[in-house]
């Protein structure tokens, strides 16, 4: 899976935002984003609730739509072209806060329905790739069940499984443990450490210092739809530099 | 405070006597005081004053064969009035040389009915494909005749339960997918898309369906160029369809609604088209919800065809209601609308039913 694009020597850039604003009808909501991320790299997102980081990366795969600037993910510019669109998608993964598994399905359905219908695999491979997949999550003993019959952390663990089972080039997390119980976040936490550890490039929105500071090679600050902060994770919550970095990560740490 | 730590474990145990079986069950459900027991007798009381007389009329003195009205002497029901027109009321006019090919049409469709609705039947995919593309096809041929040396039988002749069935199945049949189709449409962001599906829904959900037979049998003709002539039962079935399909749309919707919009999201992402994520996460979520409400609407049409009667078209209803106007046989009205209410019930109980069972078998959850 070489892109064709990348003929020089120079870091592949898996995605990149030039200028980007959105609004939602009068509201500013993403205010002049830029941001390049390269291939292999794993961002970690935060913000105070509200600071349009969902709606940056959601704009990534075409959840949302920007109005003005440029997204142009794996060499191939996000616009109106279905085309793109679609094959953005492809090569996008995304798992969201509250799982959004399909409750019809079992888990080995939610996981192989894309496969099958959007890459046109045979069953019996996406059901073999499924069951690779449910094992790196450590969940193949459920395939068979629904989804309503996990616990949260499975069915984040299964919603991870299932867009890793696209082969998706780029992973977009939106607070993926936020909905979790305590004692379950760290089983989601591992399995996506695992998981930048075998090269993902990853754009994550999560609060979860530990995870940042393990993983991350960038932590992004976001404050009324722009990028406020950007450093190493040692550095950001060492010494953050914006005065509302500092007064997000006192709320946030202090107490 | 005194701090405590308990170490013992203990068992279960089973429920006290006396909590349970039918006594137990009685004591606590019909008699538990005075009043309930009080309700309890009258109401026992009254359903056997209601029940005794009708059971005695209906079953007991009743003459259930016979050819004429004269072999009905004992003073109870008359089901000779049933029994001698039982052919006329299952299929009306349809000739008597041809009435093996609807009794036909109507085992292939038992066959087809129980091959999709029981469990564990095999080839479950092709009984399908049967059903909806070319059971219609085999049905029509062999009803209408005019093919493979069959004289054609015009729908005229078409009658009775027969008529009914033909004029439900087809208006459930085809209004269900135009329904989805409307409800989407209707929930779509393209503005004319979305414009002319809420004027279709709305236009046709705001006209009483007599007015529809009528303006399908009326004035449709009124519009066709001079010499063309469309089936009247034909247009009686657009009509129906449409109309159901409105109503269909609406309690489609409902359900469309009742999905979060994360499940789209999910699907987006990971690369379904909008077909693809409707086809195979929305709808069949949606579907599930709303089964009590289509199959309420597809109940409601079921009845509904009786209406037909209204522009010439004789359906179970209509037969019966012509049969016992027959001066041969005048005053058994009250036979002939239980024989009716019978039938209708027995269809209309037999979805209730399945869609419940429908409904068991979908559940994902505990
Ligand atoms: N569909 C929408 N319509 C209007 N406003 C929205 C919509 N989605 C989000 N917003 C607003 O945009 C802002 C940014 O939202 P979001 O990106 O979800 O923030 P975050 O994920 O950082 O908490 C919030 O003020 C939110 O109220
Ligand atoms: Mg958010």
């Amino acid at each position: 899976m070489e892109n064709a694009n990348a003929t020089n020597a120079k870091p592949e850039i898996a995605v990149s935002l030039r200028d980007v604003n959105k609004w939602y009808g009068e509201f500013h909501v993403l205010k002049n984003v830029n941001l390049d991320v390269e291939r292999g790299q794993r961002i970690v997102i935060c913000g105070p609730s509200g600071s349009g980081k969902s709606t940056m990366i959601r704009c990534i795969n075409r959840l949302e739509e920007h109005q003005a600037g440029q997204i142009i993910v794996d060499g191939i510019e996000l616009n109106n072209d279905l085309k793109n669109i679609d094959q953005i998608r492809r090569e996008v993964g995304m798992v969201f806060q509250h799982f959004n598994l399909f409750p019809h399905l079992t888990v080995l359905e939610n996981c192989c329905l894309a496969p099958m219908w959007v890459r046109k695999i045979p069953r019996k491979q996406a059901e073999a790739t499924a069951m690779e997949y449910l094992e790196r999550v450590k969940i193949p003993h459920q395939a068979k069940k629904y989804p309503g019959q996990l616990s949260g952390g499975q069915q984040q663990r299964v919603a991870i499984a299932r867009s890793l089972c696209m082969k998706p080039r780029i992973m977009l997390f939106d607070e993926p443990t936020s909905a979790l119980d305590p004692e379950m976040i760290k089983e989601v936490l591992d399995t996506m450490i695992e998981l930048a550890e075998s090269g993902m490039t990853m754009l994550c929105v999560t609060h979860e210092m530990g995870f940042a500071k393990t993983v991350a090679d960038s932590v992004i600050f976001m404050d009324a739809g722009q990028i406020i902060e950007m450093n190493t994770p040692d550095e950001f919550f060492n010494h953050p530099q914006h005065e509302r970095s500092k007064l997000f990560l006192s709320q946030i740490l202090g107490h | 405070m005194v701090a405590y730590v308990n170490t013992e474990t203990l068992p279960s145990l089973p429920p006290p006597k006396g909590l349970q079986g039918p006594a137990a069950w009685m004591r606590q459900n019909l008699f538990s005081n005075w009043i309930n027991g009080t309700i309890t007798v009258v109401l026992v009381i009254g359903i056997l004053a209601a029940l005794i007389p009708f059971v005695n009329w209906a079953f007991i003195k009743a003459d259930w064969v016979g050819t004429s009205r004269d072999d009905c002497t004992s003073g109870g029901a008359c089901w000779v009035f049933v029994y001698v027109h039982f052919k006329l009321f299952m299929l009306g006019l349809y000739p008597e040389a041809e009435t093996w090919r609807a009794l036909l049409v109507g085992g292939i469709l038992v066959l087809t009915l129980a091959g999709l609705m029981i469990k564990g039947v095999p080839l479950k995919k092709y009984i399908q494909i049967f059903a909806l593309f070319f059971f219609p096809i085999v049905a029509y041929v062999l009803l209408s005749g005019g093919y493979f040396g069959l004289p054609h039988v015009e729908t005229n002749f078409w009658g009775g339960l027969l008529l009914t069935l033909v004029i439900a199945i087809v208006g459930i049949v085809a209004a269900f997918p135009l329904g989805i189709l409307l409800a989407l449409g209707r929930r779509s962001s393209m503005p004319i898309v979305k414009a002319i599906c809420v004027v279709f829904i709305e236009v046709w959900r705001g006209v009483p369906l007599i007015t529809v037979l009528f303006m399908s049998s009326v004035m449709l003709p009124l519009f066709l160029p001079e010499g063309m002539e469309i089936d009247k039962l034909l247009r009686a079935l657009v009509g129906i369809t449409l109309f159901q399909a409105a109503y269909l749309a609406e309690v489609v919707r409902s359900g469309l609604q009742a999905i979060p919009k994360g499940q789209t999201e999910a699907a987006n992402a990971l690369g379904l088209t909008y077909w693809q994520g409707m086809y195979k996460v929305i709808l069949p979520q949606a579907l599930k919800i709303v089964i009590p409400g289509i199959v309420n609407s597809f109940i409601a049409l079921f009845k509904d065809t009786s209406l037909v009667l209204i522009i010439g078209l004789f359906d179970l209803l209509a037969t019966i209601q012509g049969a016992f106007s027959n001066p041969k046989w005048l005053g058994y009205a009250i036979e002939g609308y239980l024989f009716a209410a019978l039938v209708y019930w027995i269809f209309c109980f037999g979805m209730s039913r399945y869609s419940q069972h429908v409904e068991r078998s979908l559940k994902t959850t505990h």
